[in-house]
Parts: structure tokens; C-alpha cells; sequence
């Protein structure tokens, strides 16, 4: 009889709270204002997050997540409330291997446990496939690390990224190997989308500035012997290797490079600019050149506080994405609040006008869902370090003269009030014209100031 | 000619490094009709071995050389046991199992020994601590390091020792003898069990060595290198004829030098249809076309001589 009546406690309870949820719908969050006024009620906000956390990208992959994870704890810490409610951030953290395949299998895998957003992946190559599923379910994703363009150019409006894509990375590296007077160069890439759209675009820049492209040779983002390749660079005499793939090979590669007695200089994108490379290369690494989107974390005003966050919460050096993915946490955190919703369906829409002051940059979208005005950064292997070179083609002058602009038409709106207001003459109208032109003058001196910001850090 | 030379080269030592390799997976499957998927993993444990005890020793002060040797024997002597202990805890009990049991069996052992390296070890890429001095030649135009001329000449030496044993001494007869007819040679006498862990106790040796080569050579490790490698090595040994000695011997090397070929030489064939990143096709339609003149591989008819 005890038990019995257990039984029927246990199902009113569960009739209870399916009623309950019935009434919200979905277990979504967004109920969280109605049952806010109850009391202190705590709503749990998932996010996903995806990188490589087995073979060989699997520090990458790590470091994606420590980026995630500090970013989340200091969430959780500040006690952030959102629509009335205290929110509980949640990481969900997969696997994908960088393997497409896998990286739509776990894509699924978070739309099915209703994750309020996704923050990754770390491979273009698995970024893309995977981004169709998390738009056909609204679900917002921002990458800290997928570069390649196609990502956002899917039209898809749920993909952003906090990092500069590969056209603009490949433009400045190519004008860089013109600027270093390199006249021939050999392309290499590992075939993954990244590696290949990176050394595309590069190959593009290279011969606008009138390199010659005497090689094109290619690999896996699993391999660990090049001779075969660089014997065949060796015989075309190239100036410049390119290589446009991850720090695992690219190591190996300079490495290899140096045995066969090959001269070139070695250059390469983000995903060998780390000290995973310069680890794995040796004194081969010595001398040679890749490139960061973004500025140099020294450079930033946060910067080196994140650095020692970072290594003092892990007990490990960043590897490269960390700052960006904590970033890509960030403005998703910071667009729930703007929306006062942690509904996906609320918050997306206000993702694309998000202007927060991160660690890597002043992250603000253009209409595909990219940073705008993101900079590039030559830095060089010099006695174990990274050491910064200079930083090129950056549109921070762009995006500042887009503010001043901004601006100044707000000062003329401002102005029109006023004359609008002179002729009727309404004392209230003056009143708001005046204002209009002190909040346009503002707005100005913002614009200025962000200038003078942006000419001190170049 | 010197760039066909250094592919020649190239394609000699990654060669040596697979036939030693396939060797082991030769001997497995010559004695029990088994292949060991397992052998790849046992090779990435030799070189992580390698890296921990010989860098340790290195940082704490002992001479490079002695460091090295003691790294090499104490990857051998734990990869020979790794080798005992895969036999007795995931084959022995299938002995009379139908054949794909313990073939999946191989397959879950390399899963766990990646799992496992991958908590040991971690899932950064581990340095190779420098055992051998560099030192390059160059000879009409190709360049080799002191390095590759000891692969070449050390897989060389332990190979020609490996028929020494197999072929002049009591346990080779015995090993001849259980690969020919298992229920026969333990009517003449021969411990079985004994033979089938001595086969494993060797080929997982010879990975050891050919791990730390590996190691050497590439200067980097990680817990899942092994999987690559092991691939390479059996369709070496399928290519000289799977349970033939010499025959893994020569399909290793000759995969070795096809690839550097195929490498070189695919974009200028095919008139840049083909780049380099289909090298592979190049070794594997090698393998195919062998396979359909002779199915057996290279040297696998003359079964009587399967160790």
C-alpha cells in the first residue's frame, strides 16, 4: 500500500511538472520573467562548444575549451540576471576530431539537447557543415577560429565569428612576401578547408603583387613526412614556402625543410602561429614568419590580464585561439542581456549589433556576420618566441571613420531638429533639439577618441 | 637526377621504418593466421616510452648516449611485455574463437592502448629528445643525415638477424614448424603457447625499435601516430605477401620508395591533374595491381617458409 501510494505520489508530482512545462512551452528558458516574480528562480543557459579534443589538433582543441571554460566561470561568478532571472551558464563541450563528418554528428547532437547557443567549432572544415544545422534549428553560433570565408557567406543568419577571415589574412600575407622582396614562392597546403581556402587566397595576393607561384604541392592535416614534397620544392629553387595549414605539421615541415638544405623562408597563417610550432620545429622554426588576425595580446589593453587569468587558472600557455573563444562567450553572454532573453529566437537578432569591448578587439559584426575591420599580425620565430613584426592591412582607421561619419550625421539630424525646432518655435522642441545636438557632439568626441585610440595601438 | 636521388632516399628510409613494422605484423599473422591491429599502438608506445625515460635522464644530467641506450632498452624490454600481455589476455582466449573475433578483438586492444597513451602522454605532440648528433652529407646533390643512414643500416642489420633466428636456430624450427601445421608441431614437441608469445614477444621488439627510430627521425610523437603507421606497414606486408618474412622486408621498402616517388613525380606525370596529395593512390595501385597478378603479394606462395 506504501508503495502504491509512492506511485501516485510520484505521478501527480510528474503530471505537475509536465503541466508546468507545458505551460512554457519547451523547457526554454525564455519563461524565465514569468517565473522570476515567483521568487528567486535560477535559469540554466547551455552553450555548446566545439573543437578537437582528440588527434593531432587536440591542443588546439583544448585550449579552445579553457578559453570557454574561464569565460563561463567568470559568467557564473559576476551572477549575471537576465530577464529577472539568475542565469547558470552551462558548457556542453564535444568532440568533433576535426573530422566534417563527426563535427555534424556532434552539431546534432547539441541541437537536440537545446543549447540557447554554440560557440565554435575550431576547423573550418568541420565549422561549415556544421553551421547548416545549428541555422535550420535558430541556434546561434559563434566560431573564435573558423576562418575560412565560406563560412559566413552562406547566408545563413544564425554564423558569426570574432576573428578576420582568410581573404583578408591571405591578402596580407601575400603582400607581405612582395614586401619582404620574395619573387618565387611554393604553395603547400594540408587540404582541409582551411589550409586550402587560406593558401587560395594567398596565391591570389602573391600574384596581384607579382610573386610567381612555382609550386603547388599538398598534404594531409595528418602527416608527419614532407620530404617528398620539399624535395620537389627544392628543385624549383622557390624563395617561399607558404604553408596554409596547423602548427602539427607545419613544425615537422620546417624541420625537414632545414635537412634537405632548402633556403626558402618559411611562411604561414594562424594555425601555425604557436608555440606548439615552435616547439615541434626547433631551431628550424628560427627566423621564419606567420600571421594572427587581431593584434598581439600585449598590444591590447586586456591583453596580458587575460594572459595571466589564463595561465594561472590552467597551469598552461595559450595556445592560440583561448582569448577569442572567451570572446565568442562573451558577446553571446553580452547579447542575452542586451535582449534581456535567453531565448535564442530573442537574442539572435541582437548578436549582429553587438559592439563589446573584448580582449581581442572591439568586436562589432558586419551584415555577413564578420568581424569588422579585423587587423592582421606578421609576427617572426625569434629565439623561442613569438616575436611581433608589425600589423598590416588593418581597417581599425576603416571602422573609426565609420564611427566618425556615424557621427557626424547624428549632428546633422541634430541640427535639422534644431532648425526644425527654431520654426515652430516650441520651447519643448528646442529643448530636444538641443540635446539631439549635445548627444551628436558626444558621439563625436566618442568617435575621436576611439581615433586617437586606434593611432596609438598602430 | 639528384632530385630523383634524394626521392630515392626519402623513400629508402620511411621504407626501412615500415618494413620493420610490418615485420611484426608479418610474424603474427605467418604463425596464427592473426592480424594484429594492435602493432601500430605498440610501436607509438615504444617512441613515448622513449621520449619519457630518455628525456628524463637527459634533464637530469647523463650523457646523451647512455641516455639513449637506456631509453631504447627500456621501450624494448616494456614493449616485448606489452607484446606477452596483448597475446595472453586478448588472444590466448580466442585461440579457437571463429577468425573475426579476434580480428575486432585487435581492433578494441589498439583503441584502449590509444586511450591509454593519450592519458598518460596527453594529446599535445611530444618532442624527441636529440639521441643522435646531426651531422648532414651531401652526396651528388642529395642530402641525408647521419640519422637516416643509421635507420637504413640498423632496420638492415636486425632484419638479417631476425632470418638468422628464424631460420638457424631451435625456436625458429619451431616457429617454421607451428606456421606450417599448429596441431603437428605440438605433436613433434613444440610448446605452442610458447612460440605464439615468443612471435609477439619479437615482432612487438622490432616495432619498439622501429618506434624509436620514428621517433628519431621525425623528432615528434603523439598517441595517435601509430594508427598511420601501422596502416603503411600492413599494406607493406600485404604487398610482399602477408606472413613472409622477406617479403615484408622488400614491400615495406618498396612502399617507401614508391610513395617518395609518387610524391615527386604524380603532378609532372599527370600534367598537374593529380598533385601530391594523391600519393597515396600511387602506393595503393601498386598494391592492387600486384594483388590481381598475384594474389598472394610479392613473395607469398612459397607458404612452407612462413615464420
Amino acid at each position: 500500500m506504501q508503495a502504491k501510494l509512492s506511485v501516485v505520489a510520484l505521478s501527480v508530482v510528474a503530471a505537475f511538472a509536465l503541466s508546468a512545462c507545458g505551460q512554457k512551452e519547451e523547457p526554454k528558458p525564455a519563461a524565465a520573467p514569468a517565473a522570476a516574480s515567483a521568487g528567486k528562480l535560477e535559469v540554466v543557459v547551455k552553450l555548446g562548444h566545439v573543437a578537437p579534443m582528440t588527434g593531432p589538433q587536440a591542443h588546439l582543441g583544448k585550449d579552445n575549451e579553457n578559453g570557454a571554460r574561464l569565460a563561463i566561470e567568470e559568467l557564473n561568478a559576476q551572477g549575471v540576471e537576465i530577464g529577472g532571472a539568475k542565469v547558470k551558464f552551462e558548457l556542453l563541450a564535444e568532440d568533433d576530431a576535426a573530422d566534417p563528418k563527426q563535427g555534424t554528428v556532434v552539431a546534432q547532437k547539441l541541437v537536440d539537447a537545446k543549447v540557447n547557443g554554440v560557440i565554435g567549432h575550431l576547423n573550418s572544415g568541420t565549422t561549415i557543415p556544421a553551421s547548416k544545422l545549428y541555422a535550420d534549428a535558430g541556434i546561434p553560433q559563434i566560431s573564435g577560429s573558423a576562418t575560412n570565408p565560406k563560412y559566413t557567406q552562406q547566408g545563413f543568419k544564425t554564423a558569426f565569428r570574432v576573428m578576420a577571415n582568410d581573404v583578408q589574412q591571405g591578402k596580407v600575407l601575400g603582400e607581405f612576401a612582395a614586401q619582404q622582396g620574395i619573387k618565387t614562392v611554393a604553395v603547400v597546403d594540408d587540404r582541409t578547408a582551411y589550409g586550402q581556402g587560406l593558401a587560395d587566397e594567398f596565391r591570389k595576393a602573391a600574384e596581384a603583387s607579382g610573386i610567381k607561384v612555382v609550386a603547388n604541392e599538398y598534404t594531409t592535416d595528418k602527416a608527419t613526412d614532407f620530404k617528398a614534397i620539399l624535395t620537389k620544392i627544392k628543385s624549383t629553387k622557390a624563395e617561399l614556402v607558404f604553408y596554409g595549414g596547423m602548427d602539427a605539421q607545419g613544425g615537422p615541415m620546417a624541420k625537414q625543410m632545414k635537412e634537405l638544405g632548402i633556403k626558402a623562408k618559411f611562411l604561414g597563417g594562424d594555425g601555425v602561429c604557436t608555440p606548439e610550432f615552435m616547439k615541434l620545429g626547433g631551431e628550424a622554426a628560427e627566423g621564419h614568419y606567420c600571421s594572427l588576425p587581431g593584434m598581439p595580446l600585449e598590444k591590447l589593453a586586456k591583453g596580458p590580464e587575460f594572459r595571466d587569468k589564463f595561465t594561472k587558472k590552467f597551469n598552461a600557455e595559450i595556445q592560440l585561439y583561448a582569448p577569442y573563444v572567451y570572446d565568442a562567450v562573451m558577446v553571446m553572454a553580452d547579447s542575452m542581456k542586451r535582449a534581456d532573453s535567453v531565448d535564442p529566437a530573442k537574442f539572435l537578432p541582437v548578436i549582429g549589433q553587438a559592439k563589446y569591448d573584448g580582449v581581442t578587439a572591439l568586436i562589432e559584426f558586419d551584415p555577413q556576420g564578420d568581424l569588422k575591420g579585423g587587423a592582421i599580425s606578421i609576427y617572426q620565430y625569434k629565439g623561442g618566441k613569438l616575436a611581433y613584426v608589425e600589423t598590416l592591412g588593418g581597417t581599425t582607421a576603416d571602422s573609426v571613420k565609420a564611427d566618425v561619419k556615424e557621427a557626424v550625421a547624428e549632428v546633422k539630424e541634430a541640427a535639422k531638429a534644431v532648425a526644425g525646432a527654431a520654426t515652430a518655435a516650441g520651447t519643448e522642441a528646442v529643448k530636444a533639439g538641443a540635446e539631439a545636438v549635445k548627444s551628436g557632439a558626444e558621439a563625436v568626441k566618442e568617435a575621436a577618441d576611439a581615433a586617437k585610440a586606434a593611432v596609438e595601438k598602430k | 637526377m639528384d632530385i630523383f636521388l634524394q626521392q630515392i632516399v626519402n623513400g629508402l628510409v620511411q621504407g626501412s621504418i615500415y618494413a620493420l613494422v610490418a615485420l611484426g605484423y608479418t610474424m603474427v599473422y605467418g604463425i596464427m593466421g592473426l592480424i594484429n591491429f594492435a602493432h601500430g599502438e605498440v610501436v607509438m608506445i615504444g617512441t613515448l616510452v622513449t621520449i619519457t625515460v630518455a628525456g628524463s635522464l637527459i634533464k637530469a644530467g647523463m650523457p646523451v648516449a647512455l641516455a639513449a641506450l637506456a631509453g631504447l632498452s627500456v621501450s624494448l624490454l616494456l614493449c616485448m611485455a606489452l607484446g606477452w600481455g596483448l597475446e595472453r589476455i586478448a588472444y590466448r582466449p580466442l585461440r579457437n574463437a571463429p577468425r573475426l573475433t579476434p580480428l575486432i578483438t585487435a581492433i578494441g586492444m589498439s583503441i584502449v592502448l590509444q586511450n591509454l597513451a593519450m592519458m598518460i602522454w596527453g594529446r599535445n605532440y611530444l618532442t624527441f629528445p636529440a639521441l643522435l648528433p646531426k651531422v648532414n652529407f651531401e652526396l651528388a646533390g642529395a642530402h641525408f643525415t647521419f640519422i637516416q643512414v643509421v635507420i637504413v643500416l640498423l632496420s638492415g642489420a636486425t632484419m638479417a638477424g631476425l632470418l638468422g633466428l628464424i631460420y638457424r636456430t631451435k625456436l625458429g624450427m619451431a616457429m617454421r614448424a607451428t606456421a606450417q601445421n599448429p596441431a603437428v608441431a605440438s605433436l613433434m614437441g613444440v610448446n605452442i603457447n610458447r612460440v605464439i608469445a615468443a612471435a609477439f614477444v619479437i615482432g612487438s621488439a622490432l616495432g619498439a625499435l622501429a618506434g624509436v627510430m620514428v621517433g628519431t627521425y621525425y623528432e615528434i610523437a603523439h598517441y595517435q601516430m601509430g594508427f598511420m603507421l601501422g596502416l603503411k606497414a600492413f599494406t607493406a606486408a600485404v604487398l610482399g605477401g602477408i606472413g613472409n618474412l622477406a617479403g615484408a622486408m622488400l614491400g615495406g621498402v618498396l612502399l617507401g620508395i614508391i610513395e617518395a616517388l609518387g610524391a615527386g613525380y604524380i603532378g609532372d606525370l599527370t600534367g598537374g591533374f593529380l598533385g601530391s596529395h594523391y600519393q597515396d593512390i600511387f602506393a595503393f595501385i601498386v598494391l592492387i595491381v600486384v594483388l590481381m597478378f598475384k594474389p598472394s603479394g610479392l613473395f607469398g606462395e612459397k607458404t612452407g617458409d612462413r615464420a
